[in-house]
């Protein structure tokens, strides 16, 4: 009975996951379009593009590879495993063992490898600026989120993230200066590695600036849809993330009530919101940064991290 | 156990003469590569079984060669037979590719005779158990290896880098042979009779310098790098295969066995110099690697960071000992060794797809190919693998050994001196850049080289590889993976060379739930390697079967889109140096002092707008060319000596004679 009940709260929140990426990214879109005084697209319209994507022949560029096709299933499995990791509703799922943080993140450069690959693949200009942008970028958002996961699991003495967000729901915290760092540089790095403004902006096309879409100028049909489900599966891990390690209240464990359960998915929807409220809000309030202030950007992140691992050395309790 | 070993290491001592006739034959290479197959296989076989089946027994044997009063001993203890596991099996998959790549050799007789005398070398090294048999080997070793990388004496700077090798391995050797000169004074050359002495706390100091210096010059550490880059590029590609997956290995190995094994226990202050030393290989030597166009020369830098992560992981191990937490040390000390593993797989991997693209292509600048995927399918697969492992991805292996590295620096606060709580951290983060870099560089590798369209006539005409070649590559590829999804039996291998050397052990990882590992506590941190790849393969399939079943399966060809600008000249794409351009500009202007001249021709004039970048190796200009100035000036001083006349020489014999005179008489 335990057995099933645990299956099926896994399947849960794999599903969740799944289901709820499209209408996070339908949010902030129409949050957005609303603080700009726009009407905006429908709450669900990024189910509708899925569907419409997914019906639609493939266009294969001409000298694509095998492993052009292949890799946006590898990203859609990578990053979809990584996201029901996570906890959601509810901390020790069935497989919660299974990657720890710093796996989860690696499974995300994983996805991102290969995204860059795909960029340079068909042999375009566009395609090779985006990948050179985003590795860029990756080497410096890689090493700043590692080091925040440093010193948050050396204050609660575990990268397994049931464990950290059972920690941070406790008394145990308190108030800590490193927390807060922690808190600032993973923010920065949820920005650039969801390809947000300032760093990059997902609505843009035909802009010299653009880093994400150029990787994935190429695609079309159910292969772009999947990598638009991988970027919104992103987006949705990265906000989890931020909910269950900062705002850890109200998560369920594995073995509650299912009503205790509901009230931990309920809480969760409720972060989710706040988070995508804040991430609207910020969007519109600031203005694109030039490709090469980025570094500047993510070194504050790589600074900040770095110096809140130095305060949990020097310091149990800051 | 150890009278097998020996047999086969004479055998391929034998081949190395039978190397010279070979060398004429039409399928003496055919033969040579055979041999040598047969013996490292026997050679790893023997080693795995002793390491798996008989880790507490340490045969040893005494043959009457070598200093008349000593002989030449050896040992095979657990950590001798890993390292003989890690050179075998590097030399088994060489030697299979050189089955089918060394048919290829223009000058075979500069080839045969010194593969299996290296092999021999880089085997008895490991093996020897007495200070002048280990230099004897070390030495052979590099000479062997030298003589192949002057192999294709003709290439441009291929005569320079053996010289610039000479150059640092005699340095090397010097450094170990003082090192083995401080330990034998009081107690001789036998390695046992060292370890049985109580030598003085400077004296221990002294030694780990300078086995710091000599060991770590051979395996690549910044600043002893210099050599590196030049030589092991310029070997055939199975040697360079070789020497960045395996020789690197057997540095390490000097390192671990006089520092962990012959030495009392370690003082806190070594770790420092280890781990100062380690961190900024690892991200400098990525660093370079990203900057590189030649794919040969990229693989090379990137063992540089690799050997750096390594020395990370023994100077935790050497931190964590001093201060009496072995059970950590013991974690540290098994990621080290569990990388060395893997990089001995996933480098010889690389270095053989280069190799085979050398071969098809005669490029190995990655500006002249692109869309090698397409002509060499199989390859491509390959390498893609290894890319892949080499930048730390699930599920694969590199990742394993880098996340226990990480878990042991999340267990440093514990340490209670100052001076590793401050530099630990750096170090972490150090690693943690050389990471992303290492991503970066391999996608850089993998895009230019294998996808993208063809940049030159060579690349696209290039052709599949022969099938000795593939199968030495997907060997590794295999046990890549199979070490990434099955990392418990790899650690629980790597038991008793951790309790003989760090007195303590990892947690047995076989035992647990789904081949999970867990390096600590469950409620600290675990990893299953093989449910993240069924859990990915699994969502992936599904997803590709519901989409083709339920939406749609139709695909069409079209010409690429590209905005709207497509341009069928390849040159539009981008280039290696291109694509690393925005690292360099926010890393290399301090590091390398790279800048960019722009020339713009002035309007209606017809000359090309030209782009070109500045890079210096600041390391280079800073140490080695002040020193070789400083020996060029003394040598030209000196060599007037050689133009004077015969009343000035009879003038200096008359005072030479005067001054002896004077030091008798006093």
């Amino acid at each position: 009975m335990t057995a099933l009940r645990d299956i099926l709260s896994q399947g849960v929140q794999m599903s969740l996951v799944l289901l709820l990426a499209p209408l996070l990214t339908g949010f902030v879109r129409k949050v957005k379009a609303r603080l700009l005084r726009r009407r905006g697209p429908p709450l669900l319209q990024p189910y509708r593009d899925l569907i419409r994507l997914m019906r639609k022949d493939v266009v294969l560029a001409d000298n694509a590879s095998w492993l052009f096709r292949v890799i946006p299933y590898l990203m859609f499995a990578g990053t979809w495993v990584a996201a029901s990791l996570v906890p959601t509703f509810g901390n020790g799922l069935l497989f919660s063992w299974t990657a720890d943080l710093i796996a989860i993140i690696a499974l995300l450069g994983s996805a991102r490898f290969f995204q860059a690959l795909a960029g340079m693949d068909v042999g375009t200009a566009f395609g090779g600026i985006g990948s050179s942008r985003e590795v860029m970028i990756a080497s410096l958002a890689e090493p700043a989120m590692l080091i925040t996961v440093f010193s948050v699991a050396m204050i609660a003495g575990s990268t397994q993230l049931s464990y950290v967000a059972e920690f941070m729901g406790s008394d145990a915290v308190g108030l800590r200066v490193s927390l807060g760092m922690a808190f600032v540089a993973l923010t920065i790095v949820a920005l650039a590695e969801n390809a947000r403004i300032p760093v990059d902006n997902p609505a843009t096309h035909l802009e010299l600036t653009m880093v994400h879409e150029a990787m994935v100028l190429e695609y079309s049909g159910r292969h772009l849809a999947l990598v638009d489900l991988s970027s919104q599966l992103k987006l949705l891990l990265y906000v989890s993330l931020i909910a269950c390690v900062f705002l850890p209240w109200g998560t369920a464990t594995a073995d509650a009530s299912v009503a205790r359960l509901g009230l931990g998915a309920l809480l969760y929807l409720g972060k989710l919101a706040v988070l995508g409220f804040l991430l609207a809000l910020f969007e519109t309030s600031i203005a694109k940064m030039r490709v090469f202030r980025i570094p500047e950007f993510l070194g504050a992140a790589l600074m900040l991290a770095l110096l809140a691992t130095l305060l949990r050395f020097v310091s149990g309790s800051l | 156990m150890i009278a097998v070993a020996l047999w086969s290491v004479a055998a391929l001592l034998a081949l190395a003469p039978a190397g010279v006739v070979l060398s004429t034959r039409p399928r003496g290479s055919t033969i040579l590569y055979g041999g040598c197959l047969i013996a490292t296989s026997t050679l790893c076989v023997t080693a795995l079984s002793d390491l798996l089946y008989f880790p507490h027994l340490t045969p040893t044997a005494t043959l009457p060669i070598g200093l008349p009063w000593l002989g030449a001993h050896f040992r095979l203890d657990a950590l001798s037979a890993f390292f003989l596991v890690v050179v075998n099996l590097g030399g088994a998959a060489a030697s299979l590719f050189a089955l089918g790549y060394g048919q290829h050799e223009d000058s075979p007789g500069r080839v045969l005779p010194f593969y299996p005398a290296y092999l021999a070398g880089m085997n008895v090294v490991v093996l020897a158990n007495d200070a002048f048999s280990f230099l004897v080997a070390w030495e052979f070793m590099s000479v062997t290896s030298w003589a192949m990388v002057v192999s294709h004496h003709r290439e441009d700077g291929n005569v320079r880098a053996g010289y610039v090798y000479l150059l640092m391995a005699s340095f090397g050797t010097l450094a170990l042979l003082l090192a083995f000169g401080l330990l034998a004074s009081g107690a001789g050359y036998d390695f046992d009779a060292i370890r049985a002495s109580h030598p003085s706390a400077a004296l221990t100091g002294m030694v780990v310098i300078l086995t710091l210096l000599g060991a770590g010059s051979k395996a690549g550490l910044v600043p002893l790098h210099a050599w590196l880059p030049l030589a092991h590029p310029a070997a055939p590609s199975h040697v360079s295969g070789l020497m960045s997956g395996v020789m690197t290995k057997v540095a390490v190995y000097g390192f671990v066995r006089i520092v962990f094994d012959l030495l009392p226990e370690p003082v806190w202050w070594w770790s420092i110099v280890v781990l100062l030393v380690g961190g900024p290989t690892a991200t400098l030597g990525v660093l370079y690697a990203l900057m590189q166009r030649d794919i040969k020369r990229v693989l090379a830098y990137s063992t540089i960071e690799n050997i750096g992560i390594i020395f990370t992981g023994l100077g935790l191990a050497l931190a964590f000992k001093a201060q009496g937490l072995d059970w950590v040390a013991a974690l540290a000390f098994t990621a080290a060794l569990l990388h060395v593993f893997n990089h001995a797989l996933f480098k010889s991997l690389l270095f053989f797809g280069a190799g085979a693209v050398l071969e098809v292509t005669g490029e190995r600048d990655m500006e002249k190919l692109g869309g090698l995927i397409h002509r060499m399918p199989k390859t491509a697969f390959a390498v893609l693998v290894g890319c892949v492992a080499i930048s730390a991805l699930p599920p694969f292996n590199g990742f394993v050994s880098e996340w226990l590295t990480f878990q042991a620096i999340l267990l440093s606060p514990q340490l209670p001196n100052w001076g590793l709580k401050l530099i630990i951290p750096a170090v972490g983060g150090l690693l943690a850049l050389a990471a992303a870099f290492a991503a970066a560089c391999f996608v850089k590798l993998y895009g230019i080289s294998f996808l993208g369209r063809p940049r030159s006539d060579v690349a696209a005409s290039a052709h599949e590889t022969d099938r000795f070649s593939l199968s030495a590559m997907f060997a590794l590829a295999a046990l890549c993976l199979v070490a990434g999804i099955l990392p418990g039996l790899f650690i629980d291998a790597l038991a008793p060379v951790s309790k003989a050397m760090v007195g303590n052990v990892m947690p047995h990882q076989t035992g647990l739930e789904w081949m999970t590992i867990v390096p600590i506590a469950e409620s600290r941190s675990s990893y299953n390697g093989l449910l993240v790849f069924l859990f990915a393969a699994l969502s992936g399939m599904a997803a590709s079967s519901a989409i083709h079943r339920l939406a749609s399966d139709r695909l069409r060809r079209a010409p690429a889109w590209d905005c709207g600008y497509p341009d069928p000249n390849p040159a539009i794409q981008y280039s290696a140096s291109s694509f690393s351009q925005p690292i360099r500009r926010v890393f290399g202007s301090v590091i390398f002092a790279a800048h960019e001249i722009g020339e713009m021709p002035q309007p209606l004039s017809p000359a090309p707008a030209r782009l070109t970048v500045d890079m210096r190796d600041l390391i280079w200009d800073a140490l080695y060319a002040p020193i070789a100035k400083v020996i060029g000036v003394a040598t030209e001083r000196i060599n007037m000596l050689q133009f004077l006349t015969i009343r000035r020489y009879l003038t200096l014999v008359f005072a030479a004679l005067i001054v002896l005179l004077l030091v008798v008489a006093l």
